[in-house]
Order: structure tokens, then sequence, then C-alpha cells
């Protein structure tokens, strides 16, 4: 099997919008892939509906070549799906250790567990903190996340994914807000993802789309406007119209 | 809200469950007035049962963040419960409890499905709704209930067949605070879980809850449920001691009052609804001794200065003047 996310004929309409238009879309194993395209062009409403979050109108998504149309957000991550958020989605009462616990213990079917603390979990704590030395977090771990700097949270929303153990991850502009200073981070961080993770990157940042993609997908207005290798996508003429033309020197 | 606990020290998980010399010493102060306040057993029993209640509503507000003005239903039903059985001849306690325990936990259940969608104001009414119409139903069912005259004739067996209820409340004291620090223990295992993370998680951010793959909503069911069964224990509770339900067990004043114990004392760390309890006994009961007529006044008063204060100011400001009076009495003596 060479193709772990797909979409045929995915479309969403809310009363006379088409926010997402009869899109059929691939996402190669171990693929390092772009999703770009103007802002309003349907990129948030395609990730919610790979994710579960919304309902299509028409059209279906497979996960590893199963139908997971209608599998809630839940059972699709613990299928190997995961995804972070363009606006930081953490808990704000929580640690990383225990936020990135959350999510391994989850993983681990622990979830539902009541009669052991967390505390004594040692397979847990010991994937906690070999995520936390991944994406930089280890000096954090016990830090609240609302006082962690903006970069270290971003790098937190990723590591909280990558603890749900994903085959396919979803990031939705990663490095969004983050300042100079703590890029370099984030974007080697999200360069040294392993291989095996097939990654569909949202972004408008496109430094980091060409630094990170091998291959790009333009959508515009809610339908898949083009596809092929970075190079291909950039020379495009059609795209550089639309897309790159206003944002390349922007 | 009470801030989360203070960073772990390398080990990951260990603030969470690090048991503090504080919470010691709260449990010896709770069971030192067994045997020093012998003349308070009544009052004290009285708090217990709030404490319990509060604990059970402290689950739901402070841990998952399911707020409720309704709470009522489920202590009042544990109530009733155990006042029938006593009645009609199941008189052992500790059967009581369990009865109550069981139905509240599926009236929890049943009606968890009522507040998994909607915003806090939608889940304020949902459950006021709920405690009214179990409110009217124990007003209309008068062969059953006493309706409202009350239910007359309950009799309590001793305590695992040894233990009177005496007139002093010693017995009733000792089981209710035994009865609270069991189940403020299994609280306190649940919240240290995993499964208490994964509530917490839901709490904060339910869309990021959804995005690891917690299953949001039978999360929701699962400690909706267990509250409930805490709540009809706390009803129980009250039936057996007082041998004795009215319809005040199902009435407003009563999801009010345990709402305001956990306000009082604080949510999200187990002890708040206990504290608040404590708190709020004692001022209706000192407003009620020095003047009869217009403690409702005092004790509305004391809640909105606690509420305008902010309730750390007002703790670090008791504090302080803690501090003050043992330092003058130093210097004096």
């Amino acid at each position: 099997m060479t193709v772990s996310l797909e979409t045929r004929g995915l479309t969403k309409r809310f009363g006379g919008i088409v926010a997402t238009d009869n899109v059929s879309f691939r996402l190669e194993v171990g693929a390092r892939h772009a999703l770009i395209g103007p802002n309003g062009a349907g990129k948030t409403t395609f990730i919610n509906l790979l994710t579960g979050v919304l309902p299509p109108t028409a059209g279906q998504v497979f996960l590893e070549g199963t139908d997971v149309t209608r599998m809630t957000p839940e059972r699709r991550v613990l299928r190997g799906l995961a995804r972070t958020f363009q606006i930081n989605q953490l808990f704000a009462s929580m640690t990383p250790a225990e936020t990135i616990g959350a999510a391994v213990s989850e993983r681990l079917r622990r979830g539902s567990t009541w009669w052991r603390s967390l505390g004594g979990q040692r397979e847990i704590e010991a994937e906690v903190e070999t995520i936390a030395a991944r994406f930089g977090l280890a000096d954090a771990l016990g830090t609240n996340v609302t006082r962690l700097a903006y970069g270290k949270q971003r790098l937190l929303e990723i590591a909280v994914a990558f603890a749900c153990r994903p085959r396919v991850l979803l990031l939705d502009e990663p490095a969004a807000g983050v300042p100079e200073a703590e890029r370099r981070e984030l974007l080697d961080t999200v360069a040294a993802l392993p291989r095996d993770v097939s990654v569909l990157l949202i972004e408008h940042d496109m430094d980091l789309v060409f630094s990170f993609a091998e291959r790009i997908s333009v959508l515009v207005n809610g339908a898949l406007f083009a596809e092929g290798s970075v190079e291909e996508v950039s020379n495009d003429p059609r795209v550089r119209a639309v897309y790159l033309g206003e944002d390349e020197h922007g | 809200m009470q801030a989360s606990p203070p960073a772990g020290t390398g080990v990951c998980f260990s603030a969470a469950r690090r048991w503090r010399m504080a919470e010691t010493v709260f449990w010896l102060a709770a069971a030192a007035t067994f045997f020093g306040l012998p003349g308070y057993h009544l009052l004290l029993t009285e708090i217990a049962i709030i404490g319990l209640f509060a604990l059970s509503l402290d689950l739901i507000l402070g841990f998952a963040g399911i707020a409720s003005l309704g709470h009522a239903a489920f202590f009042g039903l544990g109530a009733y419960v155990a006042g029938l059985l006593g009645k009609h001849g199941w008189g052992d306690p500790l059967l009581g409890l369990a009865a109550g325990a069981g139905s509240a936990a599926l009236l929890g259940f049943l009606t968890s499905f009522l507040v998994l969608r909607g915003s806090d104001l939608t889940r304020l009414v949902v459950t006021l709704g709920v405690a009214l119409l179990l409110g009217e139903a124990a007003n209309q069912a008068a062969w059953l209930t006493g309706g409202a005259d009350g239910l007359q004739g309950v009799e309590i067996a001793p305590l695992l067949g040894r233990f009177e209820f005496d007139l002093f409340g010693r017995t009733a004291y000792a089981y209710c605070l035994v009865v609270t620090f069991v189940l403020f223990m299994v609280a306190r295992q649940i919240v240290n879980s995993p499964f208490g993370l994964s509530v917490r998680a839901v709490r904060d951010n339910a869309l990021r809850a959804r995005a690891i793959g917690v299953p949001v909503n039978s999360r929701l069911v699962a400690i909706y449920t267990v509250a409930a069964a805490y709540a009809g224990i706390a009803g129980a509770l009250l039936a057996q001691t007082t041998q004795f339900v009215s319809l005040d067990v199902l009435a407003l004043h009563r999801s009010a009052d345990v709402l305001l114990a956990v306000v009082i004392g604080g949510v999200g760390y187990l002890y708040g609804g206990l504290i608040g309890a404590v708190f709020l006994k004692v001022l209706q009961d000192v407003f009620a001794g020095l003047t009869p007529q217009y403690w409702t006044f005092w004790i509305g008063l004391v809640l909105v200065v606690l509420v305008l204060v902010g309730r750390e100011r007002a703790v670090a400001g008791a504090r302080d003047v803690v501090r003050r009076v043992v330092g003058i009495r130093r210097r004096t003596s």
C-alpha cells in the first residue's frame, strides 16, 4: 500500500456556499506534502473533513485503505491520524508532561483507568520523556503550559500530536506567529520528523513550504486547483497568478 | 480557579499524587473534632454531609467543567431511597448507602446525556429543570414520599449490627466522617489517574481532547455518573442520620448552597467543597445564634464581599491579619 490518506469526491456545502468542492486527493506513505491556497480557499474545512470534526456533504475519506468517513474524530486518532492546530489548542491547567501524558495514555487505551495513579506508570513516563526530548521540551516538563514561551507552545502543539504516534500527521501552519529567534528550532524539529510518518503541511509561509515539502497541492475556492512537485507548482503560471505571485514577495 | 499543582521535580507526574503535609493536618483535625467537640456532633454531621455533597459537585464542576444548579436531584433521590428502605424494614445503613448511590448513579447516567451538549447556561437550566421535575414528582407522590409532610417512620438499624445511632449523634458523626473520608480518598485516586487527567483535558479544551483520541462524551458521562453516586450517598447519609426526609432535600436552595460551598472553598482541588461546607455551616450557625431573625442577611453580605474581594485575596488578607495578631501577641508576651 502506498497511499496513506485519500479522499474521493469530498464535498462540503454550508447552505449555498461550497467550502470543499469535489476534492480527490492522495497523500502517499512517507510524504512531505504541502497544501497551500489563498485565504478562504477552504483549507481549514478540508482539514476538519479529514479529521472528522465536520461531516462531508458528499464523498469519502480513506485512512490506509479503510473508509473512515463516518468515524468519530477520536477513533480516527486511534487509527493513526493526528493533527495540530493553527491557533494553539493546549490544556491551560496542565504542564507539558501532563499534556503529552494525556495523549500517550489515551493511545495506550488507559484513558478510562481510574484505579491506578498516573504517576506510577513507568511506560507513560518514559515515553513522555522521550517525546519531550525530541521536541526540546525536556527542561519545561513541569512548567504550566501558559507560562511557556510561544515557540515552546508551538513545539508542544506538535509534540502532543506526535504522542498519538500518528502514521499521518496534519500540521496546520506550525510556524504561525513564531518569533524569528525561535523559528529555527521549530523548522528543524519539523524537518526531523521520522520518515515513516506521512505529513500534510497546511501553510502560508512559502519559505517553510519550499524547504519542507516535496509535493504541493493548491486549493482555490474549495477545489483542487493544481498539484505536482515543488518545481512544477512553483513554475505553473496559473498558480503564480492566483497565489504565489501575491505572496512570494509579500 | 485553583492554581495547578507546582512544578514536578524531574519525575513527570509526581506533583499530582504526592500527599501533602497539610492534608494529614486537615484530616487529623477532622478526626479531632469527633473527640474534642462532643457538643457539636449534630452540626459536624451536617457539615460532613454537605462537604461530601460539595465534593461531588467539585468532581463535575472543578474537574469536568460542568456547572450545575440541580445537583440536589441526586442528593434528594439518594435521601428518599435510603429513607424508604429504612421505613420498609431495610434499615441497614450500608445497604441504604449502596441503594442511594446506585439509584442516583442511574439517574446521573440517564441525565448526563442532557448536559453533554450546550454551554454553561444551558447546563445550568437543564440541571435545574431535572431537579425541579424530581421535586414536583416527590411532592405529588405523597403515597410514597409523604409529600409535604415528609417521610416519617424511618428506622435505621445499628451500624455494622453493633453501633446504635444515639441521640447525641456520636455514631452518626463517626459514620459520616468515615464515609466522607473514604469517598474523598477514592475521589483523589480518580482525579490523579489517567481517567482524571483525560477529564481535565476535556474541561480545558474539548476540541484538543478529541484530537488526541479522548472520547469526550463517554468521559463526561462517566464522571457525571460518579458524581451523582457521590451526591446520592450524601443524601442517604442525611436521611439515615436524621431519620427523616422532606421535600427540602430536592429544593433549589440545596443545589445553590452546595454550589456556594464549592465556590467559597475553591474548585478543582477536592478540598474546596469540604472547606466551603465548614465555612458556610459555621457561618450560618454563628449568625443564626447572634441574630436569629437576620442571619441570612449577614450570610448574603459575607458572600457578596467574598466574591467581590476575591477568595485568594480574602484568604491572603486573613493570613496577614493572623500573622500580625500572632506577632503582636509575641511582642507583648
